[in-house]
């Protein structure tokens, strides 16, 4: 048994962030798009920033210096990422649920990077382990542990009661939907219930952590736990197929769309792939887009439908 | 609405041959005063049986788009395969390089939290109909995602959600495509950044560009009419020249100042391109450009080459070949006369449509700089080169912020300055700037007006505006006290026109709507004063 926890656990990380990796490729690579931000724009210097100006707003913009407001982008992303700024500042009510959720998450996610270091350093630097800096460690990931436990559970079942009974959502929500906040709740549930309920003498987190870095399958972990751990692992491979990688979609819906204001110059690197992308040949078939599968675009937005031979 | 009136995704696939939605006044936001009244509202006039016999009109209480009905269930077939013919090319880079990454990343990242509800004023003033949800629209696009383009099967589609796809259900969507003004106020608020806006903008070009379906107001009349003539209007370069000339001479003689518009001066600085609307129904505006630019001493022309004179661009809303053919026209006539810059009038979707989106359209000699007229003209009224006495503006004003100028490109605080320096009884709508509500008229609905669609116009999408609007002169309601709504926008100044007459708010408390160019004329001390005519027009 000690060994297929083992082996899922292992799976289940690779999975997932294969899963997510390749998400995120995906959309990287998707075409360089036509220009559609939405202001306000963080990395806008900071005086336009404020009221949601744009570099537009300078006489002679195209021959000052580009102006990249670092700090304003990462106070921007920072508030959005790990207080969800926007879902506080439009939707106050579900932010109350959603907040906690999502925070919890973060800190699991922080506990499980911890344990691990931890682990690594119990089998490589033990004594580092039982010093006042691994009494430190082992309290931090026992706090952010249970705190991102409950606070998960708590808007897991949260946002599940908003999915039942707001009459707002009950029209796009799919049994999918419950489904993924149900199972959000079984399986940190069991993990909670597996942590709280574990019986004296049971290896402690740690240990099996140590134990999965070792290898080491005579460590017996109480089943409940077992449980839980198989359910989250399982869980952490789900997500990237689902519409709940959108930590991935948003890093480009933010940055790629709505934050993407670049400039393109004369002879600069946005032209050259214009070129490539002219060469492609549509083929919508509306007569007056003039598109055959065999002229390209170049051809077509060339072209005045008005004027000519009607094709 | 009543649960049991509910509408529910699924009805878009209903047979019954009936409208989806009925709106009544009572159900609608309500409005203050002085038309806090719902039962004093002007009735909806309903479509006629010849509308409804002859077109597709299964959404709700208008027409937008005119599709005949198919004679035969063959033709409903080839319609519905034509459809999803057209669905999957728009997730292939071969035809949507345009908007392939951010279309894919609102398609599958929603979380169908229904924050975008709220800033949505269509959804609001309608009385929070659920037709006219911002996410009903993206929800069916999303399903028909998941289900005919990744060819989902029963996991999907309890994981996405299921969609029945037939004739009636395309049949609305190309209405309900037509019932959003690409404000994109709810994708501002997405705490994912999942973009409604543009999924309507998406199904309108699979309507356009595969099946030939559009507005006849923006494709046949509009940018079709544009690329034919030179301007949507109609107008030839030689009947715009006229129009000009007598624009000149009508502002000479009100202004007491002699104004020469400059026709294709090669090398000149600045190519100034207008809205061609502004010439006909506004002509006061290009009148005031004029003045306001030789006063200046800047170094102008305008063109007379095809599609040079009418900055309009109206594929920006429904087609990507339509947009580009238009924007490379504009840049065309500026590349001939070797101009510095383009400078663009006071039009929203024009700002946004050169400056921004066709940024990566126009590539080498094409490329070359645009800028606002509210920065130009920001800098001409705080460099002191005009003499200016704010006191002959001295009525209650505020100031409209047409969406594609302000939210999606960010010229916010130039026309602000003007008018802060030269309207001492300025005052905001709210929100304002980036936050601000569409007019109504965004998206091509300002020029649309086939059946009832105006009914709709007023009713639903402008109410939100028109809220504001009588908000801001709350306290100034009086028809003895003359109000300016400051609209530096064409087709927001047509919606402007036609719901302004159509609650009578001229006649009974005297508000009136202009450009930004009329009250800069105005506040000059070397012109003849009383150049903004207290008139309707």
């Amino acid at each position: 048994m000690t060994t297929l926890l083992y082996a899922m656990l292992c799976l289940s990380a690779v999975v997932g962030l294969v899963a997510t990796v390749a998400r995120a490729i995906g959309y990287a690579r998707a075409p360089l798009h036509l220009r559609w931000e939405l202001y306000p724009v963080p990395h806008e210097a900071a005086d336009r920033a404020a009221h949601g100006g744009s570099y537009f707003e300078q006489s002679n913009w195209w021959n000052r210096p580009a102006h990249f407001n670092l700090r304003g982008e990462l106070t921007a992303m920072a508030a959005e990422m790990l207080f969800l700024k926007a879902l506080r500042e439009f939707n106050l009510r579900l932010w109350w649920r959603s907040f906690p959720f999502h925070f919890g998450l973060y800190l699991l996610i922080a506990t499980a990077v911890v344990v691990l270091a931890a682990a690594v350093a119990t089998v490589f630097t033990p004594l580092v382990m039982a010093g006042a800096l691994g009494g430190m460690i082992h309290l931090l990931y026992r706090l952010t542990g249970i705190a991102g436990l409950a606070l998960t559970l708590v808007g897991a079942a949260g946002l599940l009661h908003r999915r039942l009974t707001d009459k707002d959502l009950k029209t796009y929500t799919t049994p999918g939907d419950l489904f993924n906040l149900g199972l959000f709740m079984v399986a940190l549930g069991l993990l909670a219930a597996g942590y709280a309920l574990r019986p004296v003498g049971a290896p402690s987190v740690l240990g099996i952590v140590v134990g999965l870095v070792t290898w080491n399958t005579a460590i017996q972990v109480p089943w409940l736990l077992t449980a839980g751990l198989l359910l989250s692992a399982w869980l952490a491979a789900y997500i990237p197929f689902t519409h709940m990688s959108h930590f991935v979609g948003k890093y480009f819906t933010y940055h790629a769309v709505r934050w993407d204001d670049r400039v393109n110059r004369r002879g600069g690197s946005i032209e050259r792939t214009l070129a490539e992308y002219l060469t492609f040949r549509p083929t919508w078939a509306a007569p007056h887009v003039t598109a055959d599968g065999v002229r390209t675009w170049a051809d077509v937005v060339t072209t005045n439908p008005t004027k000519g031979p009607k094709r | 609405m009543k649960d049991k009136d509910r509408i529910e995704l699924s009805d878009m696939s209903r047979r019954d041959g009936t409208p989806l939605a009925h709106v009544e006044n009572q159900d609608l936001m309500p409005l203050p005063a002085p038309l806090d009244d719902p039962a004093g509202e002007r009735a909806w006039t309903p479509l006629t049986d010849q509308a409804k016999n002859r077109y597709e009109c299964l959404l709700d209480d208008t027409c937008a788009v005119s599709v005949p009905k198919p004679a035969t269930k063959a033709e409903e077939d080839e319609l519905v395969r034509k459809f999803l013919s057209g669905l999957d090319k728009l997730f292939t880079k071969e035809n949507n390089w345009t908007f392939l990454q951010p279309l894919v990343l609102s398609m599958e990242h929603c979380a169908k939290c229904q924050t975008c509800s709220d800033a949505c004023h269509i959804f609001e003033a309608s009385g929070r109909n659920e037709l006219y949800r911002p996410t009903y629209r993206s929800e069916i696009m999303r399903r028909l995602y998941f289900k005919c383009v990744k060819h989902g099967g029963m996991i999907s589609a309890w994981q996405h959600g299921d969609i029945d796809v037939n004739w009636p259900m395309v049949a609305r969507l190309i209405e309900l495509a037509y019932r959003c003004n690409l404000c994109r106020r709810c994708a501002q608020t997405c705490p994912i950044g999942a973009d409604n806006g543009l999924v309507a903008h998406e199904l309108r070009k699979v309507f356009s560009q595969e099946m030939g379906i559009a507005p006849k107001e923006i494709h046949d009349t509009g940018s079709m009419l544009q690329l034919k003539v030179g301007s949507s209007t109609g107008m030839s370069a030689e009947v715009v020249k006229d129009n000009i000339q007598f624009i000149d001479e009508e502002t000479s003689e009100r202004t007491g100042i002699t104004v020469e518009t400059p026709w294709d001066v090669e090398g000149a600085d600045v190519l100034l391109i207008h809205n061609a609307g502004e010439i006909l129904a506004w002509p006061e505006n290009p009148g005031a450009f004029a003045l306001i630019l030789n006063a200046a001493g800047i170094s102008w022309t305008l063109s007379s080459e095809l599609a040079g004179y009418d900055s309009i661009n109206y594929g920006l809303w429904y087609d990507d070949a339509q947009f580009a053919r238009v924007a490379i026209k504009h840049a065309e006539a500026a590349k001939k006369l070797k101009v510095g810059r383009i400078v663009l009038g006071e039009c929203g979707h024009a700002h946004k449509a050169l400056s921004v989106i066709a940024d990566r359209v126009l590539t080498g000699d094409l490329n070359i700089p645009r800028e606002s007229s509210m920065t130009l003209l920001r800098d001409i009224v705080m460099s002191g080169r005009l003499k200016l006495d704010p006191t002959r503006n001295d009525f209650p004003v505020t100031l409209h912020d047409p969406c594609n100028m302000v939210r999606l490109m960010g010229v916010v605080e130039p026309q602000r300055e003007v008018v802060r320096a030269i309207c001492p009884k300025f005052r905001e709508m709210t929100p304002h700037g980036v936050d601000n509500y569409c007019c109504g008229g965004g998206s091509g609905f300002a020029i649309m007006s086939g059946h009832n669609f105006s009914d709709w116009r007023f009713h639903v999408a402008g109410r939100k505006k028109l809220e504001q609007i009588l908000n801001a002169f709350g306290d100034c309601l009086d028809p003895a006290i003359p109000k300016y709504l400051c609209a530096p926008c064409s087709n927001c100044k047509g919606q402007f026109r036609d719901m302004l007459a159509y609650y009578d708010l001229w006649e009974k408390n005297t508000i009136l709507y202009g450009g930004l160019a009329e009250l800069i004329v105005n506040a000059m001390t070397d012109v003849t004063p009383g150049f903004i005519e207290w008139e309707w027009h």
